[in-house]
């Protein structure tokens, strides 16, 4: 999923108070499982920013609503009947859902609430981290199911560098080197030859190499 | 012979090698470069001028690598992945090559977060292995990385290195197989303390028959201080300082501690020269460049082959 953390307050505020009424849009979908812009984030972004605004002197009136998927323009049609009421709209989507209410509404401003992140998977409660950076192309099979595009620091693709140490990334501690996991699968899975062909160059045009990637799908696209 | 490289004549004739390193100056003083590049005069066949080491940024490699070569000296460019993609990699092949320099390191850099730009973005369009397999291919087939024919090829005698002392232990020599499949002409070791841990990479290297398809040279450097041999060991990623290296550095006294740290880095070598497979040294004296002399000399290093 897409992982998002909220911005501080004082950047949103720095951005909201201007407007008598903002529209606060949250999203039911990968932003609400990493805590970050659900409907609860809303209300209770909400608050606090009522709060934050009256101790300052400034009453800026909020509506909140919370969409089932921000990035699809047929869930932010929702939004028809209560944009005209609003200033502004902050969103408390990803990057994604931020772009889709700012193509559709035009005469808008719209602010983004949280710093979209990565697409990352749950590790524990509470803990998300980087796994996957769309490159296009997908070498898990030949990793051993773990990516060293994202996982690893230096995005080797025949590591590992001379700093591995002890399981760890060179960079940190915390970090596990992803050419140690690659090594650990490999052998778990008796597929160690495949440690001894080179990963060729990669070719970037498949991931951001070659400008803003689309994707159609003729048997689908109206 | 592949190349006119200095370094490879004198290792297909079968000397043991010596380089040293210059690490270019953080500013505009060409004269530093000067300066470093005297010490190692007739001392080491090739000198290795370090890319932005540490992440941090200095004199380009190739411009010192130019100076070098103006003061009589043998230049072993070093280029890492880090800091550009592979049209500016070939660019500056290119250049460097037209310019009379013929040798060059394949790294892939220290990560940004240990120098002092960690807000830069790290390139790494090619890593290490891939950019000596590209190198090799411009050499060898003439070609740019794109496929496209080069006019005028250039031709490289073409390093990379190797860290025995990393994890995990058991990929180190298969790793060190697979930069020798990609195109490494001579392969340039981290700096060696632990040398039981090396003799013990070297007999898997030798397993293998990996020493008859590259040239190794041993890396060694000397320690100044006791407090430089704690901060290799606790600080360096990668690095391999045995305990007992750094009690014998702390059991003399302050002012003798360089000349113990000398001492230290001859007797490696001497026990390195017994090790099969070794093909010559590679002695990284960082900041102290002026002390290379005399542990070749010690060491019996000198003088100089001719070839
Ligand atoms: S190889 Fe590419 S597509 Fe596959 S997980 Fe890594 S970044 Fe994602
Ligand atoms: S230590 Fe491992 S994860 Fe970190 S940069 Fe090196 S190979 Fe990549």
């Amino acid at each position: 999923m897409i992982t998002a953390e909220r911005k501080p307050l004082e950047e949103i505020i720095a951005c909201v108070a201007p407007f008598r009424k903002v529209l606060l849009v949250g999203c039911n979908e990968c932003v609400t499982v990493c805590a970050a812009g659900g409907r609860k984030e809303v209300g209770l972004l909400a608050s606090g920013l009522h709060m934050a605004l009256l101790q300052q002197g400034k009453s800026v009136e909020i509506r909140e609503h919370t969409l089932e998927r921000q990035c699809d323009p047929e869930y932010v049609e929702e939004l028809n009947s209560l944009i005209d009421g609003a200033d502004a709209v902050l969103s408390m989507a990803c990057g994604c859902g931020v772009q889709t209410i700012a193509g559709r509404y035009k005469d808008k401003p719209v602010f983004p609430a949280v710093n979209t992140k990565f697409m990352g998977a749950s590790e524990r409660q509470g803990v998300w981290a980087e796994r996957c950076q769309g490159c296009g192309n997908c070498l898990l099979g030949q990793t051993g199911g773990i990516c060293p595009i994202a996982r690893c620091a230096k995005r080797l693709m025949n590591g590992p560098c001379g700093g591995s140490t002890k399981g760890s990334c060179e960079i940190d501690p915390d970090t596990d080197c992803a050419w140690q996991l690659i090594w650990d699968r490999l052998k778990a899975l008796g597929l160690t030859e495949n440690y001894v062909e080179m990963i060729p160059a990669k070719d970037w045009r498949t991931s951001i190499g070659n400008g803003p990637r689309k994707i159609i799908r003729e048997d689908l696209a109206e | 012979m592949k190349t006119d490289s200095k370094l490879e004549k004198i290792l297909a004739a079968g000397h043991l090698a010596v380089t040293g390193e210059c690490g270019p100056p953080r500013g505009c003083m060409p004269d530093k470069v000067r300066e470093k590049a005297k010490y190692l005069e007739g001392v080491v066949d090739a000198v290795n001028i370090t890319d932005n080491q540490t992440a941090m940024v200095r004199m380009s490699s190739f411009a010192a690598s130019v100076i070098v070569k103006q003061e009589g000296l043998n230049p072993l460019l070093q280029m890492v992945s880090r800091d550009r993609n592979r049209l500016s990699m070939q660019a500056d092949i290119i250049g460097a090559y037209s310019l009379g320099i013929d040798t060059m390191l394949c790294l892939s850099g220290d990560h940004t977060r240990f120098g002092d730009h960690p807000m830069a973005l790290n390139v790494h369009d090619l890593d290490s292995i891939q950019m000596i397999k590209m190198v090799k291919d411009m050499r060898d087939e003439g070609k740019f990385q794109g496929g496209a024919e080069i006019k005028g090829a250039p031709k490289m005698f073409i390093g990379a290195a190797a860290n025995p002392f990393a994890d995990p232990f058991e990929l180190r020599v298969m790793r060190l197989a697979k930069k020798i499949n990609a195109g490494a002409d001579f392969i340039q070791t981290q700096c060696i303390f632990n040398v039981p841990k090396f003799e013990q990479w070297m007999e898997g290297v030798r397993k293998m028959g990996l020493h008859k398809k590259t040239y190794i040279l041993a890396g060694v450097t000397p320690m100044k201080s006791v407090g430089a041999a704690r901060f290799m060991q606790k600080r360096v990623p990668g690095m391999d300082v045995p305990q007992e290296l750094v009690d014998r550095m702390a059991s003399v006294p302050k002012e003798e501690q360089a000349e113990e740290g000398v001492k230290i880095c001859v007797e490696t070598i001497q026990r390195l020269k017994q090790v099969e497979g070794v093909s010559g040294f590679h002695i990284m004296a960082i900041e102290w460049e002026e002390k290379v002399p005399e542990i070749c000399e010690r060491a019996g290093l000198l003088p100089r082959p001719q070839v």
